[in-house]
Parts: C-alpha cells; sequence; structure tokens
C-alpha cells in the first residue's frame, strides 16, 4: 500500500462514543418472534434502504442476546432505534433502549399489547421511525474518516477448493495492509483453526494471547465434538487437501501474517488497533447447539464487534448480505465468479488463472473498502440484502485471560 | 494465460495445481522446474523440491503435516506419502469412505 492510501479519507457519522460508522442506519428491532411481522411490515411499507430490520425470536432471556442488542443497536454505522415489543416477552426492553439512549442514539419502543394489536402498532411504529429518521438526521455529525479508523471482519462461507488458495489469501494480504494502516481486523471460527493453533500461538503479541489462542481453539475442538461434527470429509481430500491443518490453513489463510493482538468475544469490542481472533465457541459442554448456525450469524457476531464492512470469501457462491454493515463478497471461484458476477465484488478466481496475483487482489480489497467506506455501494446493498440472523448462546470466555491483552 | 501450478508463500516446499498436469509436461514454478511424472489434479499438490520421509510439508508458510514416503521434484503430494501432524484418525476416516 502506499502512504496516500492511509491517508485518504472519506466523510462519516461522528458517534458520542468517538467511534465513526460509515452508515447511518435506522434498525427497527423486534424483541421476540410475535412482534416480528409487525415489525417486518414497518421496515416494508418504509421503503428506504436505510430503515432495517433485525431482531431475536426467543421468548425466554438470554445475556448474550441482550449483550449483542446492545452492541448492535450502538453500532457506529445505526443512528436510530425502533424498538418492537409484544410485551410479555421476558428481553429487557428497558435496558435495550436505555443503552442506546446513553449513547445518544434518538429511541422508540413500540409496546403492541399497549398499541391497539398488529395495526395499532403498525402505525404507530411506522410514525416512531419517522420520527428516529429525522432526529438522526438532525443530529447527525459528519467527520472525516480514515482507514485507522475502520474495523474489518472477515468469514468464509460456501467453501470450495479454491477458497484456500485464492480468496483466503488474497484477504490475508489485504488484512496485512489494513492492519499496517492501524486498523482493527477480526478473523473467526475457531473451529476451523483446528491444527493452526501452534503457528498462530507463534504470531501471538504476547504470551498470554498465546495461551488464549491455544484454549480457544482446544474448546472448539472439544464442542465441535461433542455436537458430532467432523470437519475433515471425504470430499476434501477429492479436492486436494491431505490433511485437517491443510484445510485448517485454507480458512486461517484470511488473517494473513500480522501479529495478532488478542482473542475477544462476541459483541466485545478490539481495544487498540491490530489483528483479533473472535472466539465464536461458548465455553462450556454445548447448550443451545451448534456456535453459529449460519454465515449470518457469524457476520452478525462480527458487526457487534463493531465491524463497519465484513469481508466475505465465497467458492460456491453465496449471495448474502447484512443489516448493518456492508459485506463484500470475494468470489474465490473463477467458474462461479462467470455464473453469479451479479453477486460478487471481487474476482479472486483470476489468481488461479494466472491473471492476478494474490497482492493485487488483496489491493484491489483495500480500494474496494475505501470506497465502500465512502459510500459506494456494495453488490449485495444494491440487491437489497440485509440478512440477520440471533439466536442463542452461551456467553463467557475459554481462555485462561478473562480479558484481551493488547501488545 | 495460464499457469500450472502456484506456491501461495516463499516458504512453501509445495505448490498447488490450477489445471490438472500430466506426466512428461515441464512447467516451471516460482524459478523451479519440475518434471511432471504422474497425473496430478487441479487443487492438487506437487513438490517443488525434493522431499524426504519426515520432512515436514509447508503450504501457507506453515506445516500441514509431514511425508510418510519420498517424492521427487514435481511429484504429487497427497494422503499417500504424507499425513496429519495433528488427526491421522481423519484420514483414514477419509481413505475409508472414499478407497
Amino acid at each position: 500500500m502506499t502512504g496516500d492510501m492511509a491517508e485518504r479519507t472519506w466523510q462519516a457519522w461522528a458517534r458520542p462514543d468517538g467511534r465513526k460508522g460509515i452508515r447511518d442506519a435506522i434498525v427497527v428491532v423486534y424483541l421476540v418472534e410475535c412482534a416480528h411481522h409487525v415489525a417486518r411490515r414497518i421496515v416494508d411499507r418504509m421503503d428506504d434502504p436505510r430503515v432495517q430490520l433485525i431482531g431475536f425470536p426467543g421468548c425466554y432471556p438470554n445475556d448474550y442476546a441482550l449483550a449483542m442488542m446492545k452492541a448492535l443497536t450502538t453500532h457506529p454505522n445505526v443512528g436510530g432505534v425502533v424498538l418492537l415489543s409484544l410485551g410479555c416477552e421476558s428481553f429487557n426492553r428497558e435496558a435495550l433502549a436505555a443503552n442506546a439512549r446513553e449513547q445518544g442514539r434518538p429511541v422508540e419502543t413500540i409496546v403492541i399489547q399497549q398499541s391497539g394489536g398488529t395495526r395499532g402498532a403498525m402505525e404507530a411504529g411506522i410514525a416512531a421511525v419517522a420520527r428516529v429518521r429525522a432526529a438522526a438526521d438532525a443530529q447527525a455529525v459528519r467527520a472525516p474518516m480514515r482507514l485507522s479508523e475502520l474495523v474489518i471482519g472477515t468469514i468464509c462461507g460456501g467453501s470450495d477448493g479454491t477458497s484456500g488458495i485464492t480468496g483466503n489469501p488474497a484477504v490475508g494480504r489485504a488484512f496485512d495492509t489494513l492492519v499496517d494502516a492501524g486498523a482493527v481486523c477480526i478473523f473467526e471460527e475457531t473451529g476451523e483453526m483446528i491444527g493452526c493453533e501452534g503457528h498462530m500461538a507463534e504470531r501471538a503479541a504476547t504470551p498470554a494471547v498465546a495461551q488464549d489462542l491455544i484454549a480457544s481453539v482446544a474448546q472448539a475442538e472439544r464442542y465441535y465434538r461433542a455436537m458430532g461434527y467432523g470437519s475433515f470429509a471425504p470430499g476434501n481430500a477429492e479436492g486436494g487437501l491431505s490433511s485437517q491443518e491443510e484445510k485448517s490453513a485454507g480458512a486461517y489463510a484470511k488473517s494473513g501474517s500480522r501479529p495478532i493482538s488478542g482473542v475477544i468475544l462476541p459483541a466485545e469490542q478490539a481495544p487498540g488497533p491490530g489483528l483479533y481472533l473472535l472466539d465464536v465457541v461458548p465455553p462450556g459442554d454445548p447448550k443451545f447447539g451448534f456456535p453459529n448456525i449460519v454465515d449470518n450469524a457469524e457476520i452478525g457476531e462480527l458487526i457487534a464487534c463493531g465491524a463497519h464492512i465484513n469481508l466475505f470469501v465465497t467458492g460456491r457462491g453465496s449471495v448474502v448480505g447484512s443489516a448493518i454493515s456492508p459485506v463484500i463478497k470475494v468470489a474465490a471461484n473463477p467458474e462461479m465468479y462467470a455464473r453469479m458476477e451479479g453477486d460478487m465484488d471481487v474476482n479472486a478466481g483470476r489468481i488461479l488463472y494466472g491473471e492476478a496475483t494474490l497482492d493485487a487482489v488483496g489491493a484491489e480489497i483495500v480500494d474496494l473498502i475505501v470506497a465502500v467506506s465512502g459510500g459506494a455501494q456494495t453488490k449485495s446493498e444494491a440487491l437489497g440484502h440485509q440478512e440477520f440472523v440471533l439466536t442463542y448462546k452461551a456467553s463467557g470466555s475459554n481462555g485462561p485471560s478473562c480479558l484481551p491483552r493488547v501488545a | 494465460m495460464s499457469v500450472a501450478a502456484i506456491r501461495l508463500t516463499p516458504r512453501d516446499n509445495v505448490a498447488v495445481c490450477c489445471r490438472t498436469v500430466e506426466p512428461g509436461e515441464r512447467i516451471t514454478v516460482d524459478g523451479y522446474e519440475l518434471a511432471i511424472t504422474e497425473r496430478v489434479a487441479l487443487g492438487h499438490k506437487l513438490a517443488v523440491m525434493p522431499l524426504g520421509t519426515g520432512d515436514k510439508v509447508i503450504k501457507y508458510g506453515m506445516p500441514i503435516g509431514s511425508m510418510t514416503q519420498d517424492a521427487p521434484a514435481g511429484g504429487w503430494v497427497h494422503m499417500h506419502n504424507m499425513q496429519s501432524d495433528y488427526i491421522p484418525a481423519h484420514l483414514r476416516d477419509a481413505h475409508g469412505d472414499h478407497a
């Protein structure tokens, strides 16, 4: 990267906590499945890409879900919040609203049982969204933002034999550039890091971080084994993978080559610039099922950790985007890119044909991050993708040190 | 313009095939001249230098297992001549299902 890139700025939204956002979403949050329909109809009728639907389906309380929602509703890409409650669910809507209000976000809460049911709540909700959006606009503070203020996450989904040799290492090159520029970069899926923990520990910024990395991968192996989940499938061998650690290394390549500054938990903010592993596997025995049921559950956790943009490497061809933070889709497989170009932001498959180097695609990804930060739409944003998934999970750390350490 | 194989990092002693390579082909990967002696498919690995039994196989700049037999430069590196240093049982399972 040239020095010019690190100095490039774009106009962002300055938030009261000092963070800056690259979008100004108004989130409509259903707090139980019973309020989902009303919330969805409010969002549909607003017909504004900025007004986005997120929610939690369960009626029982869950500390993780509350922590996730607190982080999401005060994410720097969020400018205002409307909560949709049925009325009798367990979700602590008062704590959620108070937290967002403390962070300077306009907040309104609609309780369906107190608003005349579906019809009344829908009308009240539409009016509330309009007021919150206007209040967010009225108090908006615009300020220049640069690479060093970004939080970038990465995941891979729909992987095939090409993911590990094109898209993932290309994202790794982009991560190296971003870390060098002072950004926060987050990689995840500890279950797919099995076999890489020794190498990760060597990259740890401190001995405590090395211990945390090893502990989190050990827990992932224990947890997935208890779930009956075998990672190395016969199809992997047909595709040329010879060992568990080779398969893991393909996913791990997304992390690039810089020192690992710490391990963070879902909804936890990185304490300083650098590269972090997001430990997605909860402590203890399996309690609520798979750590993350689908790619968007992982994307939601990265966003709750402050990610402004997520880099999604896909071989077979995922089409998803996300609420709150844009998703940049990196196609690892050139044949899939040809079939699904309308959904893909970057064609890393060119590397396989010798038409581009890893460095060139890495630089292209960084350029795109700057453009998207400045307001350019990703393919999934332009197509209206705003997926969101949040389910139950146990809270807590697997590592010997409960808080991430910074070098 | 198509390349036959790529080496992912300068530390690697294997390269990954970008297409199927055939016996008799001579290819160049990062300056290494490789004589292909057997058919190796897209996504599979070629030794870029002679590898001896017990050598670590390096891909992505990190060890992905150890050689259980020797392989010449340009030779196929897979489960018949290398194994995991981590969970060998996974290899047997994969072999069993797809032998």
